[in-house]
């Protein structure tokens, strides 16, 4: 199976190539550079691999959540690019790949995803492992102020927390949370290497969509205030 | 050559395919004026969260009018310039990877050169060299072009676009969003003559405009009305008609100065405030005193559209022009820095 997946979402940009069990991935901090790296990490990693675009089984993306515009730039690139070629795609969440990271380098099984967005609230979830040494969503992704954070499974398991939040909002996170959490990566960014390792199981469960349902999940939508609420 | 065509500078989603031998083929729009009419004007999240969503089946939709196949496209082009940051970002990144995969080259095209270019799509085309009135909702402007990319500013707005005092005042008046267009159809009912509006800056030489002042003498002379128990719709079609009749006028006695003084015998009209058709009833009869003869594109193609993007974008892959292996977008961008096209 041959999957390339791509993400934007934060100040990280990275793309992902999985050929048959092989990843390979570039990976970059580039703040606000996104729109000029990714086509050329796209195409490094093709070229690498010496295999053309149409060879591919499907696109996956980080759909977020994330910063608006910077999910947007992952979802357009792979609409376009899933739309030319007709490939299916598969929206991966940004938290379940800062999970998948806090297992694959230290095994943590119980992980609280969270990233700061600002204006006082994260993008958060709980998540842990599953078959097949995959991290899957316990309960529900959510955007709110780090005292409405709850654990979804009971607190005699031991968590970790990773993800930008934990940087931002780590004493309000252990206040709310009342457990000593086992490890904190405040410096986790979402990679498109855990992203097309999530892509995999999910393309085998038949969850691709089509190019034009390869949407952003921004979670906070309440953006603008309507006339009459002003 | 065929080219796909995008816009999403603004509030609209539109997709065009254009061949350089049969000309436009399909053309398809989505407008989000009733999703930003809720919030009084656009608000540019949300314009962005609705490109994403529209862009793909517009695409699908635009071909299958178009009677091609994607593998058939020669070329993307899209709006990569001026408009909202996060919109242009939609279809700048879907367009330029869309290219990627099919293979084909890409091309970022300038907003206001579509806008420019538009009247071009019809039969009868204008030939340069010629004077183009710019006016729409970001922009108001007299050019001289001398060819594609050649473009010498004449004048400008120094505040308001002529647009963008047509929707503020309308806005003023209580007349609900978006406003030209609404405040246009309620001057038809206005009585002519029933106030003087100043023609603003057309005392001295020179081609630049200046709206905001009309619009400031538009509430004044409404809120005066009011106190003085005449606060109806007779009152605001006459102040609605005023106001557009000084704004035709100015922009008629500019656009004369500047023919006169380029030699032009040609006038293009282009952008949203070219969809007035008091103004273009006046600008032809203008031109025809002048011996001259006035261009505009139909109503539709006056506001954003995909089209025009298709056109600009055919004329510059033809002329050999590129875009890299990345997303370009600028909010703002000069037209003065636009390179000739050179066949
Ligand atoms: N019939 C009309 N009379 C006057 N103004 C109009 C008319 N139709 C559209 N407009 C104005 O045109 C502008 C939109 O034009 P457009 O070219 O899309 O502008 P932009 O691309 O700068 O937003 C708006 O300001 C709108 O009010």
């Amino acid at each position: 199976m041959k999957i390339l997946a791509i993400d934007t979402a934060t100040e990280a940009c990275s793309a992902a190539l999985y050929i048959d069990g092989v990843i390979t991935e570039q990976y970059q901090l580039a703040p606000r550079e996104h729109t000029k790296l990714i086509l050329k990490m796209i195409e490094a990693l093709l070229d690498q691999s010496d295999i053309e675009l149409l060879a591919l089984d499907a696109l996956a993306f980080g759909c977020g959540p994330g910063s608006f515009t910077g999910v947007r730039i992952a979802t357009g690139v792979i609409q376009g690019l899933a739309f030319a070629s007709d490939l299916p795609v598969l929206p991966v969440s940004t938290l379940a790949a800062i999970a998948q990271q806090a297992y694959d380098d230290h095994q943590h099984q119980y992980v609280l995803s969270a990233i700061d967005a600002r204006m006082e609230e994260m993008y958060w979830a709980c998540y842990h492992l599953g078959d097949n040494g995959l991290m899957k969503l316990a309960g529900e992704e959510k955007v709110s102020s780090a005292q409405k954070v709850k654990l979804a499974v009971d607190l005699s398991t031991s968590w970790s927390g990773a993800g930008s939040a934990w940087e931002s909002y780590s004493e309000q996170l252990n206040a709310v949370l009342g457990i000593q959490v086992k490890a904190i990566y405040p410096d986790y960014l979402p990679h498109a290497s855990s992203i097309v390792k999530l892509a995999v199981d999910d393309f085998q469960q038949g969850k691709a969509v089509e190019a034009s349902q390869a949407l952003p999940i921004y979670l906070r939508n309440d953006v603008a205030k309507k006339k009459a609420s002003q | 050559m065929i080219v796909l065509g995008i816009e999403s500078s603004c509030d609209e989603t539109g997709l065009a395919v254009y061949d350089t031998e049969r000309g436009l083929l399909a053309d398809v729009l989505h407008s989000q004026v009733a999703l930003h009419g809720e919030y009084g004007g656009v608000v540019p999240e949300l314009a962005s969260r609705d490109h994403v969503r529209y862009l793909l089946p517009l695409t699908e939709q635009v071909l299958t009018k178009a009677g091609i196949t994607k593998s058939e496209l020669d070329g993307v082009a899209y709006t990569a310039g001026p408009g909202l940051m996060g919109a242009l970002m939609v279809g700048a990144c879907t367009g330029r990877a869309m290219a990627m995969a099919l293979g084909i080259p890409a091309v970022a095209v300038h907003h206001m050169e579509g806008h420019l270019l538009a009247p071009m799509l019809e039969e009868a085309v204008p030939e340069f060299p010629f004077v183009a009135l710019l006016v729409s909702g970001g922009h108001t402007l007299l050019a001289e072009v001398k060819g594609i990319g050649q473009y010498e500013l004449l004048g400008e707005s120094l505040d308001d676009a002529a647009g963008e005092a047509f929707d503020k005042t309308a806005k003023m008046l209580g007349l609900g969003y978006p406003g030209g267009p609404i405040l246009a159809r309620l001057a038809e009912q206005g009585e002519a003559g029933a106030y003087r509006f100043p023609r603003p800056m057309c005392d001295r030489p020179g081609l630049d405009f200046s709206f905001s002042g009309l619009k400031t003498f538009s509430l004044n002379t409404w809120q005066k009305e009011t106190e003085q128990g005449n606060k109806n719709e007779q009152t605001q079609a006459n102040i609605c008609r005023a106001f557009e009749d000084a704004v035709v006028d100015t922009l008629v006695i500019k656009s004369r100065r500047a023919i006169q003084q380029v030699g032009a015998k040609t006038l293009v009209i282009a952008g949203g405030v070219g969809a007035n058709l008091s103004l273009r009833k006046s600008l032809n009869t203008m031109m025809q005193k002048e011996g001259g003869q006035l261009f505009y594109p139909r109503i539709e193609f006056c506001t954003d559209n995909g089209a025009m993007i298709a056109y600009a974008g055919a004329l510059r892959l033809l002329g050999g022009e590129t875009e890299p292996l990345a997303i370009n977008v600028r909010a703002r961008w000069p037209m003065s820095e636009l390179d000739a096209v050179v066949n």
